[in-house]
């Protein structure tokens, strides 16, 4: 993707407030953008193997620290986000430095993420008198719904605003790590964590450092979401299936290329979108039977995704230039 | 400049190594011979810190080896072409080379250390953007003695160097070896080819079942008697 192309993209998206489109499609657009970078954050990690099932965990702990430290203690989210990535990265450590001190890899690496998303999920509805339990909470609105100090912006172009501004970021952050020799390391230690300490790389420490970074932006991303609808529940932001969700949808859409994950951002959200309008609630399942099938087609046929997969010519324009030979 | 004092080391409560004690001088280069199964292995994986040690000592030109973990090891001198290559597969032959100077010690020769590489075996040159899973085997182990010389060591450790390869491909590597030895670098190298080896190293360890039985100048073991009956076949 050529300098003169990303800006005009940019310049473009910058522009959609100004267009006075309908609420929906800013709903639609801030609900891509925010996924778009969860996902973001999720393929960070999991492209070097690091496939976590548990990132539901730090968008819940995002989502929720935040939420609660405004409703009991009247703390400002701008104080909120740096305690909830802290609370993500000590809940990253926790879980990460004993899976890499003793090579939990591959599989178990993944059961053991599993395991924590659900852990979150079920103190988050076992602390029902503070978190309101399966019923979910809602931050307590300040004022008219619109303050920074209350990171509340009940307009959508001002929170469109936001999350381009975090998805940027994100992309940026993805960006970094592509071009720096932390991708080297993370990639030979993908291929052989034997041979990666022989060279001199302290496999702990590396895949802790990824997995701390992956946390925080998850982490974020549920900050996001929850001052967005203003709505937190343990089943939309915490738990198994929101994590699987993060992973279908990095891989479906390309975890090895930049903009991959916020591809399958923009395809389950446009999906399960068309099927709430066309099917409606009747068939509420039906969206996740279709991504379970579509899931298990693109990793039999297409492991590397929309974006990565060689065959798509017309896309190549999305793609960047620095990606994984092979 | 590497030393092994009773050197005792093993897996858990499985004791592998039994008061080993081996140096390894300034220049020279050193054979571990024996059968499958003596801890040949499990030697250099105590050397380069990926086994702890249990009892003991090991030190590298002075510096005790002991409780340094194996991605500070190559920091002290030492590179380790562990067995059976270990390459990072999905990655060029350049990449692979690259990752043997990761340390941030290594890493500004980067450029310096590719040219004496690709000067040493020309093949790899030819053949930089490769990808390294698909190379054939006498091209890997050149890949890895590759990989392990970029960090400018002092010591380099190969783990059976020939196994698994064709006959002709072995010549071909012992000839690698003995073009590293007149690079002056110090080599420790274990072994099951006994005959080839010894032609090329000044001294060897006969390890048996964890302990070392037989030492001396390469020379002479291949004169033998008991060596030779043992191992060699004749």
């Amino acid at each position: 993707m050529t300098r003169f192309s990303k800006f005009t993209a940019l310049f473009l998206l910058a522009a959609v407030p100004f267009l006075d489109l309908p609420d929906y499609y800013m709903h639609v657009l801030i609900l891509i953008l925010i996924w778009g970078f969860v996902y973001t954050g999720w393929s960070i990690m999991g492209r070097f193997g690091l496939v976590s099932l548990g990132h539901g965990a730090f968008l819940g702990i995002g989502g929720y620290t935040v939420g609660m430290l405004w409703n009991f203690y009247g703390i400002t989210p701008w104080l909120g986000i740096p305690i909830a990535l802290i609370l993500a990265t000590i809940v990253a450590l926790i879980v990460g430095y004993p899976c890499f001190q003793f090579r939990i890899i591959g599989h178990y690496f993944a059961l053991v993420t599993l395991a924590l998303a659900e852990v979150v999920r079920l103190v988050i509805i076992g602390m029902r008198d503070y978190t309101g339990g399966s019923l979910g909470m809602t931050p307590q609105r300040y004022g008219e719904g619109m303050s920074v100090y209350a990171f509340q912006f009940v307009e959508k172009d001002y929170f469109y605003v936001i999350v381009l501004l975090s998805w940027v970021f994100g992309i940026w952050v993805w960006n970094l790590v592509d071009g720096s020799m932390a991708r080297y390391s993370m990639e030979a230690i993908s291929d052989d964590e034997d041979a990666s300490a022989s060279v001199g790389i302290n496999v702990t420490r590396e895949k802790l450092k990824i997995t701390i970074l992956s946390a925080w932006l998850t982490a974020f991303g549920g900050v996001l979401y929850g001052q967005y609808q203003m709505y937190l529940n343990p089943d939309t932001i915490a738990g198994i299936s929101v994590s699987l969700q993060i992973v279908f949808a990095s891989i479906v859409g390309g975890m090895y290329v930049a903009l991959g994950p916020t591809v399958g951002a923009v395809i389950t959200i446009l999906l399960s979108e068309s099927l709430r309008i066309l099917v409606g609630v009747e068939l509420a399942g039906l969206d996740g039977t279709i991504y379970g099938i579509m899931l298990i087609l693109f990793i039999i046929f297409l492991p590397r995704g929309i974006l990565g997969s060689g065959w798509a010519k017309p896309l190549e324009i999305l793609r960047f230039p620095k990606d994984k030979p092979g | 400049m590497l030393e092994l004092n009773n050197l005792t080391a093993g897996y858990g409560s499985f004791q592998a190594l039994f008061s080993v004690n081996l140096e390894v001088k300034d220049g020279e280069a050193i054979a571990v011979i024996g059968p499958n199964g003596a801890g040949k292995t499990t030697l250099l994986r105590t050397i380069s810190g990926m086994l702890p040690v249990q009892s003991g000592n090991l030190s590298m030109e002075g510096t005790s080896l002991k409780d340094v973990p194996p991605y500070r090891i190559i920091d002290l001198g030492i590179a380790h072409v562990p067995e059976n290559r270990r390459l990072f597969p999905s990655m060029s032959i350049e990449d692979n080379l690259r990752m043997g100077a990761f340390t941030p010690n290594a890493r500004p020769h980067y450029e310096e250390r590719l040219d004496f590489i690709f000067n040493l075996f020309p093949r790899l040159k030819e053949r930089r953007s490769q990808i390294a899973g698909t190379l054939s085997g006498g091209e890997q182990q050149m890949c890895a003695i590759g990989r392990a010389l970029m960090s400018s060591p002092k010591l380099l450790l190969m783990d059976e160097p020939s196994a698994g390869l064709a006959p002709v491909i072995v010549n071909q590597v012992f000839q690698l070896v003995q073009q590293i030895r007149d690079q002056g670098l110090t080599v420790l190298i274990v072994e099951q080819n006994i005959e080839q080896v010894l032609q090329i190293v000044d001294r060897a360890y006969l390890m048996e079942v964890g302990s070392i039985k037989i030492s001396g100048k390469a020379g002479e073991l291949i004169q033998s008697e008991s060596l030779r009956k043992a191992y060699v076949g004749l």
